[in-house]
C-alpha cells in the first residue's frame, strides 16, 4: 500500500515540475515560488552536506580522535578560519592569504596536469602515419585529424596578424572547430531530450498513471 | 680418445651457457618495476617465471620459449622485496632458479625527461617574453572580437540605466577558468565603476565569492570610485548547480540586466542561462574552455570567447606587460606544438618513432 507521504511527495514533485515548465510561457508566480524554494532548499542542503560529509569526517572527527596524529589538519583549518575573517572589517585582510594560496596552488597543479593531458597526450595522438590506415577512408580520417589539430592550434595563435597567407590555416581551423561544435550541439541536444522524456515519464506514469 | 673429446666438447658447450637468472630494480623510475634477466642453454624448451608473494602465493608473470631474454615486471609494491622463481624445461629434466630484488623509488623518473625539457623550454620562453615586455618591448596581440564587445555592452547598460550581470562560471577557485574569469571581472568592474553602472555578480562557491568581492572592490578603488562599490551586489546563491542557474534566471527576468557575461567553466546549465538571457534581450558575451558547452554559447550569445581566448582575454584587456609577456610565451608553446606535430608526422611516415616515443614516455 502506497503511504500518504509517498503520494504527497509525488504531488509536490509534479507541482514543482509543472511550475518550472510554466516558465516556457512566461515568468509567473508559480515559477517564482519554485525558483525561490529550489534556491533556498539547495543552499541549505549543501550547507548541511558540507558540515556533515566534509568538515566532520575530514576535520573535526580526526582532530577529536587523534589530535597529535592529525595536527597537520590545523593548517587548512586555520586557513578556513582566516576566510571567515572577512565577516569582520578590521580583520578582512587576513582572508587574502588563503585566497592567494588557493589560486597559486591551483595554477601550479593545473600547469602540470594540462601540460600532460591537453598537450603531450594530444601531440602524441596526432603523431601518426596518415597512410598507415587500412583503407582510403582511414587515410582521409587521419589526414583530417592532423590538419584539424594543427590548424585548430594555429587559430589560437595570437602573436601574428591573421591576414594574407597566415589567414588560411586560421580559417581552416575555425571551420574544424565549428563543425565539431555542430556535432557536439546535436549530440547534447539529444541527451537533453532524454532528460525531458524522463520528466514526462514521471508526470504521465508516476503521477497521472496514464502510461505504464 | 674420440669419445672422450666429444664428451669434453659437450661439457665445454654447456659451460658456455651457464644458466643465470637475475632480478634488479628498474633504475630511475617510480619504484614499481623489477627487471628480470635470464640466460639459459639453447636446448631450453620452455621458460616460466613466477613471482612468489609474501603469502606464498605463486603468480606466473611470464611464459616463453626464449632461452635468453629480459622482462619488466611492473605495477609492484614500492620499496618492497620481491621473490622470483624461474622454471626452465629441457628435453628430459627441469631447472629451477630463484632470485630476489627490492623495488626502490628514485627521485627522478627518467622517462619523464621529455616532460621536463618541454616544460623548461616553455617556462624559459614565458620568462624571456615577460622580461622583454617589462623592458618596454611592444608585442602585437591580434584582435579578439568577443572582447571588443565589452565596451559596447557596458555602454548599452549605462545608456539604459540597467545593471550588468557577470557569472563567473560554476566551478570553484581550483579551476583555472574561474581564475581567468576573475581577471576579466576585474577589468569589467573597473569599467562599470567608471561609467557608474551597477554590476551584479552571483557566485556558487564561497571561495569564488570572496575572491570576486576582493577583485571588484580593488577595481572600484583603482577606478577612483570606492564609494560606488556595493558589496551586496556580489553574493552567494547556492552550491547546487541547477539551483544556482534557477537563481540567475530569476535575476535576469526581474532585474533585466542590459548586458550578460558568462565567463568561466560551465556545464549542462549553459544553454538555460544563455537562452534566458537572450529572451530578456540583453547583449550577451560568453567565454569558456568547456568544449561541450561552447556550441550553446555560440548559438545563443552575441559574442563568444572560444577556449584559449578566455585565457588570452585578461592580457588583451589589461595590456599589462607581465600578462602580455606571458601570452607571448604561451604562443611560443603553441608554435612548438605545431612544429612537433608536423615533424612527428613526417618521422612517422618514414617509420621513425623516436620523437613520438620520447613524448609518449613523458605523458605516461
Amino acid at each position: 500500500m502506497i503511504s500518504f507521504m509517498n503520494v504527497f511527495g509525488i504531488w509536490i514533485a509534479a507541482f514543482f515540475t509543472i511550475s518550472i515548465f510554466s516558465f516556457l510561457y512566461k515568468d509567473n508566480p508559480f515559477y517564482k515560488l519554485s525558483e525561490q524554494i529550489f534556491v533556498g532548499l539547495s543552499a541549505a542542503y549543501w550547507l548541511v552536506y558540507i558540515i556533515y560529509s566534509i568538515m566532520m569526517p575530514n576535520l573535526f572527527t580526526k582532530l577529536i580522535e587523534d589530535f597529535s596524529g592529525n595536527a597537520i589538519l590545523l593548517i587548512p583549518a586555520g586557513l578556513g578560519l582566516m576566510m571567515l575573517m572577512r565577516l569582520h572589517p578590521k580583520t578582512q585582510w587576513l582572508s587574502r592569504y588563503p585566497i592567494s594560496i588557493m589560486i597559486g596552488t591551483t595554477a601550479g597543479i593545473s600547469m602540470l596536469r594540462y601540460m600532460k593531458s591537453d598537450i603531450l597526450e594530444q601531440v602524441t595522438a596526432t603523431m601518426i602515419n596518415p597512410f598507415s590506415a587500412p583503407d582510403a577512408a582511414g587515410v582521409v580520417g587521419n589526414l583530417l585529424l592532423i590538419i584539424g589539430t594543427v590548424t585548430g592550434v594555429y587559430f589560437f595563435y595570437f602573436s601574428k596578424k591573421q591576414e594574407g597567407i597566415f589567414q588560411i590555416p586560421s580559417k581552416i581551423g575555425i571551420w574544424f572547430l565549428m563543425v565539431s561544435f555542430g556535432a557536439t550541439f546535436g549530440y547534447t541536444v539529444m541527451a537533453r531530450v532524454s532528460l525531458l522524456i524522463g520528466r514526462l515519464e514521471f508526470l504521465l506514469r508516476d503521477w497521472l498513471h496514464i502510461i505504464t | 680418445m674420440k669419445a672422450g673429446l666429444l664428451i669434453f666438447l659437450i661439457f665445454i658447450s654447456w659451460g658456455l651457457y651457464a644458466n643465470s637468472f637475475t632480478a634488479m630494480d628498474s633504475p630511475w623510475d617510480d619504484g614499481k618495476a623489477i627487471i628480470l634477466n635470464w640466460k639459459l642453454s639453447p636446448m631450453t624448451r620452455n621458460v616460466q617465471i613466477q613471482r612468489i608473494t609474501d603469502s606464498e602465493n605463486i603468480v606466473t608473470v611470464l611464459n616463453t620459449t626464449l632461452p635468453e631474454g629480459e622482462f619488466v615486471d611492473s605495477a609492484l609494491e614500492v620499496n618492497h622485496e620481491h621473490h622470483y622463481r624461474l622454471i626452465a624445461q629441457f628435453d628430459e629434466d627441469t631447472l629451477s632458479l630463484e632470485t630476489t630484488a627490492t623495488t626502490r623509488e628514485q627521485w627522478f623518473y627518467m622517462r619523464k625527461l621529455g616532460f621536463l625539457i618541454l616544460l623548461v623550454i616553455v617556462c624559459i620562453a614565458i620568462i624571456y617574453y615577460i622580461q622583454s615586455a617589462r623592458r618596454g618591448k611592444e608585442f602585437y596581440i591580434r584582435r579578439i572580437a568577443g572582447l571588443d564587445s565589452m565596451e559596447e555592452a557596458i555602454g548599452r547598460a549605462t545608456e539604459k540605466g540597467r545593471p550588468i550581470l557577470y557569472v563567473p562560471g560554476i566551478s570553484d577557485l581550483d579551476d583555472i577558468q574561474t581564475i581567468a574569469s576573475l581577471t576579466i571581472l576585474s577589468h569589467l568592474a573597473e569599467r562599470s565603476a567608471e561609467y557608474n553602472t551597477e554590476l551584479i555578480v552571483p557566485c556558487r562557491f564561497s571561495m569564488v565569492l570572496s575572491a570576486a568581492k576582493e577583485v571588484v572592490k580593488e577595481a572600484y578603488i583603482k577606478a577612483g570610485r570606492p564609494d560606488a562599490y556595493k558589496a551586496e551586489n556580489i553574493f552567494y546563491l547556492t552550491d547546487d548547480q541547477f539551483g544556482y542557474v534557477a537563481g540567475i534566471d530569476g535575476i535576469m527576468l526581474r532585474e533585466k540586466p542590459a548586458a550578460n557575461f558568462f565567463m568561466g567553466s560551465f556545464y549542462a546549465e549553459s544553454l538555460i542561462l544563455a537562452e534566458t538571457g537572450f529572451a530578456t534581450g540583453a547583449i550577451q558575451t560568453a567565454g569558456t574552455a568547456q568544449a561541450h558547452q561552447l556550441p550553446f554559447f555560440v548559438v545563443s550569445c552575441d559574442y563568444t570567447l572560444i577556449g584559449e581566448e578566455l585565457f588570452a582575454a585578461s592580457a588583451y584587456l589589461s595590456k599589462d606587460p607581465q600578462q602580455l609577456g606571458s601570452l607571448k610565451g604561451h604562443d611560443f608553446g603553441k608554435l612548438m606544438v605545431i612544429i612537433l606535430i608536423i615533424v612527428g608526422v613526417i618521422l612517422e611516415i618514414f617509420g621513425i618513432s623516436v620523437l613520438k616515443d620520447f613524448i609518449a614516455g613523458a605523458s605516461s
